[in-house]
């Protein structure tokens, strides 16, 4: 109250001295204030984000090496994007993305939805055993990472003990991050492990949406549990698990961190996702020109696929 | 809130169903926090038990890991080390088991401070900025509001390396490569989105009529903005501003590409933590469970926002 008053006090003070600076202060218009709040992100983000990616679509164009940045810089046109669209690396790279995208989704889909399930079916402490199952989510991708290409050492590593014990193979006998075969997997075992909560938190949510009385209704119909599941839980629960879906497929497409410390794309390159491509191909052949094309390319698609997903996700959502 | 008083309702899953679904998801939970508890484990063995097989569950604790991580060391001749005066210090002594000597501090604390000012300095600045646009988004009438908004969001669909390459080139030719302001202002135009997204949901949350009682009795909007809304909006900007610091604290691209010995921070550097022959898995272990510790405390201080802020505001629960 106290601070109330004495504002107040400010603004009448200002009124009875000089009535057009308090109409300036007052005046500040919605409009005015609205811009200089919005203002300062609008150019950080022009700054840090627009000008940067017109400066990458215009390197895209020309043959520009950062490393030389004395050779004059020499219009190319769209030279480099016909080549990535032909180069079969490039296919190759996409071909992991998917692969990588593809079967995360799938995998945390299953995995989440299903936990989130029995989750809501509230039992003892299940508010405790969330916040568990949340953790790996919540940790730097790179030092988790990191970190397991230790759990996946063939002689000493625990994923490969624990695999032996059970399977009665030698522990040694195969290489998680070294196996053409096995690397792609190793790869989505670890996603699966840090991002499954991820999808479980926005599953329950949408299983926590559903009304009772939807199936109070469905056991009043005498509908059995397993139709109850069909035509009540699974399509209530649809936008949700879609959106967890969009959020998942965008963040792994541009996967890096993870990826480029488990395995750097290697053995060979049967884990080269296209992240890492992008990477060698900037920071390692100083290949500036081509780079900023394949980035644009990479930009242009998930933007491109995400749009028609939330076309698609709008119109679960409206039915 | 019924629904829990009355056991035989309908939807009321069985004692049965329960304790199988109860089940399952702590076997889930066990298995998901076995290489977490490795991490920890590992962190407080000798580097002899860290690698043997098999792998060791019981084991004589040992400091040897975060001695690693704290300081380099140099072999010397055992005649040497006699020569010395008596071991400084726990470190020194297990150093010259191994017939080696302290040789200086190590660069871990020097990352770990980097990542500490750069992830505050960035995560005040986003959410100041965020909290600002928010309340304009949430209040005014912006022409091209939704596009805006959009394009906001957009910003968060390219690629960390796509953009890094233009980062790098801007950086080095205004001097901002490699220092801890570059990666304060890239990691604030990182999570500005986030937090423009998430508070706009917040505050959109607290009613219009506060701010209008406080403007009849005299407050400018501005007025009205700091000392009505801002308090109710607590909650809000704390939840934003740890999703900001996680962030912050957690990236990894931006910094192993744009940063080298100046401004670099903890995840690119515990990679690298290497002793001889190898990584050194207890000192990487230790500087990893270090890390770790934070986000561990702020994911449970969290948990009630947690599904908000990784679907932007999206779902509200």
């Amino acid at each position: 109250m106290n601070e109330l008053s004495a504002s107040s006090r400010i603004t009448y003070r200002a009124v009875m001295v000089r009535p057009g600076a308090a109409r300036r202060i007052r005046g500040l218009s919605d409009r005015t204030l609205a811009w200089l709040f919005i203002t300062p992100t609008i150019v950080l983000l022009l700054a840090i984000n627009i000008f940067p990616l017109l400066w990458t679509i215009y390197l895209s164009f020309t043959n520009y090496r950062a490393n030389r940045a004395n050779v004059p810089t020499i219009w190319l046109g769209a030279d480099w994007y016909q080549s990535i669209l032909t180069d079969p690396d490039i296919w190759a790279a996409m071909q992991v993305t998917a692969h990588f995208v593809i079967w995360t989704v799938v995998i945390e889909t299953v995995l989440g939805f299903g936990l989130a399930y029995l989750i809501d079916k509230k039992f003892r402490g299940h508010g405790m055993w969330t916040t568990i199952i949340l953790l790996p989510m919540m940790l730097s991708p790179a030092v988790v990472g990191n970190f397991w290409t230790f759990l996946y050492q063939p002689q000493i590593g625990l994923f490969n003990y624990v695999i032996a014990f059970f399977t009665g193979r030698e522990a040694s006998s195969f290489q998680m991050l070294g196996d053409v075969t096995l690397s792609p997997w190793a790869i989505v075992i670890v996603d699966a492990w840090m991002w499954t909560p991820y999808v479980m938190l926005i599953c329950l949510a949408g299983l926590r949406s559903i009304p009772d009385y939807l199936y109070e209704a469905a056991e009043v119909d005498r509908a059995s549990k397993w139709r109850q599941f069909w035509s009540i839980t699974l399509p209530m629960a649809l936008p949700f698990i879609m959106l967890a879906v969009l959020f998942r497929g965008i963040e792994n497409f541009k996967m890096f961190d993870m990826v480029n410390l488990l395995t750097g794309g290697g053995p060979g390159s049967t884990t080269e996702v296209a992240s890492i491509t992008l990477k060698r191909a900037a920071f390692e052949s100083w290949r500036t020109g081509y780079s900023s094309a394949f980035a644009i390319i990479l930009f242009v698609t998930v933007f491109g696929l995400a749009n028609i997903y939330v076309k698609a996700l709008n119109k679960v959502k409206s039915r | 809130m019924i629904s829990a008083t009355t056991a035989h309702s309908v939807v009321e899953p069985s004692i049965t169903t329960r304790r199988f679904a109860g089940s399952l998801v702590v076997l889930y939970a066990v298995i998901t926090m076995i290489p977490l508890v490795w991490i920890v484990l590992t962190a407080f063995k000798s580097p002899d038990d860290a690698i043997s097989y098999p792998p060791k569950v019981m084991f004589k604790p040992s400091l040897e890991g975060f001695c690693n991580l704290f300081t380099t060391r140099s072999r010397q001749t055992p005649e040497f080390i006699r020569s010395l005066g008596p071991p400084q210090g726990l470190c020194d002594s297990i150093a010259r088991s191994r017939n080696m000597v302290v040789a200086g501090p190590s660069n871990y604390v020097p990352r770990f401070i980097n990542s500490l000012i750069i992830a505050f300095g960035s995560t005040v600045l986003a959410v100041a900025l965020g909290t600002l646009s928010a309340y304009g988004f949430s209040r005014f009438r912006v022409p091209l509001k939704d596009d805006l908004l959009f394009f906001i969001l957009s910003t968060r669909m390219m690629p960390p390396i796509a953009v890094a390459i233009p980062i790098y080139l801007m950086y080095r030719t205004i001097g901002l490569s490699d220092t801890r302001l570059g990666m304060i202002l890239l990691y604030t135009s990182v999570n500005v989105s986030l937090a423009v997204w998430l508070l706009k949901g917040f505050i959109d949350e607290i009613p219009r009529e506060y701010e209008e009682a406080a403007m009849i009795d005299g407050y400018t909007r501005f007025q009205a903005f700091v000392k009505v809304v801002l308090p109710q909006a607590t909650t809000g900007i704390a939840a934003t501003a740890i999703f900001c610091l996680i962030f912050a604290w957690n990236e990894y691209a931006f910094a192993v590409l744009l940063t080298s010995g100046n401004a670099q921070t903890a995840p690119p550097f515990i990679p690298i933590i290497i002793g001889e022959g190898g990584q050194d898995w207890p000192a990487v272990a230790a500087g990893t469970t270090l890390f770790l510790v934070p986000i561990v405390v702020f994911t449970v201080l969290l948990r009630k926002h947690l599904l908000r802020g990784i679907t932007f505001g999206a779902v509200r629960k």
